[in-house]
């Protein structure tokens, strides 16, 4: 299994035996791979390979045809409903489009979680929510409504929600799709804060090149015609693969190449 | 677009008659199925919500209040006015004939206590709040609000099915009583114009024949009509497709499978209460 040459103590996310599809179709099969404590771990794949299938596997939203998901050692993918709740408090997903909801403001939108799952006072709630909104660069902007934040706005609350209950694992489902270099760039910065300062490991699925380069501890590419892991490690070693599937996805099938 | 259109025609045309019904008696059963599932669940996160009322999301329950009850006001006061005043006409060009124009009265107070009412109460907010539901709950199914949801550990039903559910069921019979009072005056506008009744005489005969149980049967009506609404509209809104079509048809559907359902359940109460008992 790709990285299992680590200390299995440090594992916080097991993937084993995945078969994963829809209406019969295969989509991923013999997925086995692990995710360490700490670690930024990027999925790319080109377009339709499986990789938001995968995510979407691991947070729980759909079920594996076969195969198992452990997050911090337990099985989300054979969980009772309440267990899978429990077990779906240990991380916290961003998704592409933010998916804030649209009857809150931002400020309740990140103070939802801590109202349904802790006992804090109405005070406490509000600094917190002071606290990741300013984390996340969003200071002040409590009292504004999504329709009223541009893309990068909602990404950066969407952000903060996620990171409301304090999560030791952080998902992202293409985090930097539909906004401009320089937003991207700022996210990606944010997303390298917050490793350093909180230690929470982060799955993130993407094929934007400058981030996998500038955040990625460790890459997986999955998808191929064996619809499964072609390859996994660092971003510089992928792009050296002697797979030719993933040295032309890191060079953009010669195009960097000609252009340098 | 246009050779996707001429190819799926062409596949749709070697289905055979036989497949299609099949393909539909199989729908409609999956559908029989959806409600019923959909029902219990409600069921079950509307026990959960009577036993632990502080996790009830009130202020979502108060916003649908005011939505579809408070802004249905004067479009339910105003058809069931002229619903009071379609019956009072039509009765009277008939009852006129054998001078019975007092019972003017009792067609306007049965046909409305018991039926209109609360049955134009049900088609307006089908219109109004069902595809509401459907539309909202699809739209964010589209961008991801449901996923949200589930992964932050919550439930969905909770959040999304019982604020509606319980707003509709507690202003319905609202709307309906307000209704029955717009029926009733249309009713008596008939009555004191075109048959220069007075208004004593109306109202005398009106309150001698309606009893407490003709009320009741119409409230009834309303309070099963509003988890129809509630409930199909919900059920709509969680099967729309991830598309602006997906979202635009489940609106629809959520307004022709409620009115179905209304006048099948309709039909039920008014069977269960004025023949069978």
């Amino acid at each position: 299994m790709y990285g299992s040459k680590m200390n299995d103590s440090q594992t916080i996310i097991e993937v084993k035996n995945l078969k994963a599809g829809y209406n019969g179709i295969e989509v991923l099969k013999d997925i086995n791979f692990s995710v360490y404590k700490g670690e930024i771990f990027v999925i790319i794949g080109c377009s339709g390979s499986g990789k938001s299938t995968l995510l979407k596997h691991m947070i729980g939203l759909y079920s594996p045809i076969s195969g198992d998901i452990l997050i911090k050692g337990e099985s989300i993918v054979n969980a009772r409903d309440e267990e899978k709740k429990r077990i779906m408090r240990n991380f916290g997903v961003l998704y592409q489009s933010g998916a804030l909801f649209n009857s809150y403001t931002i400020g309740e939108n990140v103070a939802l979680p801590l109202e349904e799952f802790t006992e804090f006072s109405a005070n406490e709630i509000a600094n917190i929510v002071k606290e990741k909104l300013s984390l996340v660069g969003l200071e002040g902007c409590e009292r504004l409504m999504p329709y009223e934040c541009s893309g990068g706005m909602k990404k950066r609350a969407g952000l903060a929600r996620a990171m409301a209950l304090n999560p030791e694992i952080l998902f992202f489902d293409e985090p930097s799709a539909g906004l401009d270099p320089i937003m991207s760039a700022k996210l990606d910065r944010l997303i390298l804060n917050i490793r350093a300062e909180l230690n929470t490991t982060m799955v993130i699925v993407t094929h934007e090149l400058d981030s996998i380069y500038a955040i990625a501890d460790r890459v997986m590419m999955i998808g191929g015609e064996e619809k499964t892991v072609i390859a996994v490690g660092k971003p510089f070693e992928l792009r050296e693969s002697q797979n030719k599937t993933v040295r032309e996805f890191f060079t953009r099938d010669g195009l960097i190449s000609k252009i340098h | 677009m246009r050779k996707n259109t001429e190819s799926s025609i062409r596949i749709s045309q070697r289905k055979s008659v036989i497949e299609h019904i099949g393909n539909s008696t199989l729908q409609f059963l999956k559908d029989i199925y959806s409600i019923c599932q959909i029902t219990g669940e409600t069921a079950i996160l509307l026990y959960k919500a009577v036993k632990t009322p502080k996790k009830i999301r009130w202020r979502e329950s108060l916003y649908y209040m005011d939505s579809c009850g408070a802004d249905a006001v004067p479009i339910v006061s105003t058809l069931c006015f002229i619903m009071g005043l379609i019956i009072g006409i039509q009765s009277a060009l008939q009852l006129r004939k054998y001078g019975g124009d007092i019972f003017v009265a009792d067609a306007v107070a049965y046909s409305i206590i018991k039926e209109l009412a609360p049955f134009m109460v049900a088609i307006i907010c089908t219109g109004r709040a069902g595809s509401a539901f459907a539309a909202e709950i699809g739209t964010m199914k589209v961008s991801e609000e449901i996923d949200a949801i589930y992964t932050m550990g919550l439930e969905p039903g909770r959040f999304l099915i019982v604020p509606k559910v319980l707003a509709l069921v507690f202003v319905m019979p609202l709307l309906t009583m307000i209704g029955n009072l717009a029926g009733l005056l249309g009713g008596l506008s008939v009555a004191i114009i075109q048959l220069q009744m007075s208004f004593s005489a109306y109202y005398n005969r009106t309150f001698s024949i309606l009893l407490p149980r003709h009320f009741a049967e119409g409230i009834t009506k309303s309070i099963i009509f509003a988890f129809i609404i509630s409930i199909i509209g919900c059920w709509k809104g969680l099967d729309s497709g991830n598309d602006a079509q997906g979202v635009g048809r489940a609106a629809t559907s959520a307004v022709v499978t409620s009115i179905f359902l209304i006048v099948i359940a309709d039909f039920a109460i008014t069977m269960l209460v004025n023949v069978w008992f």
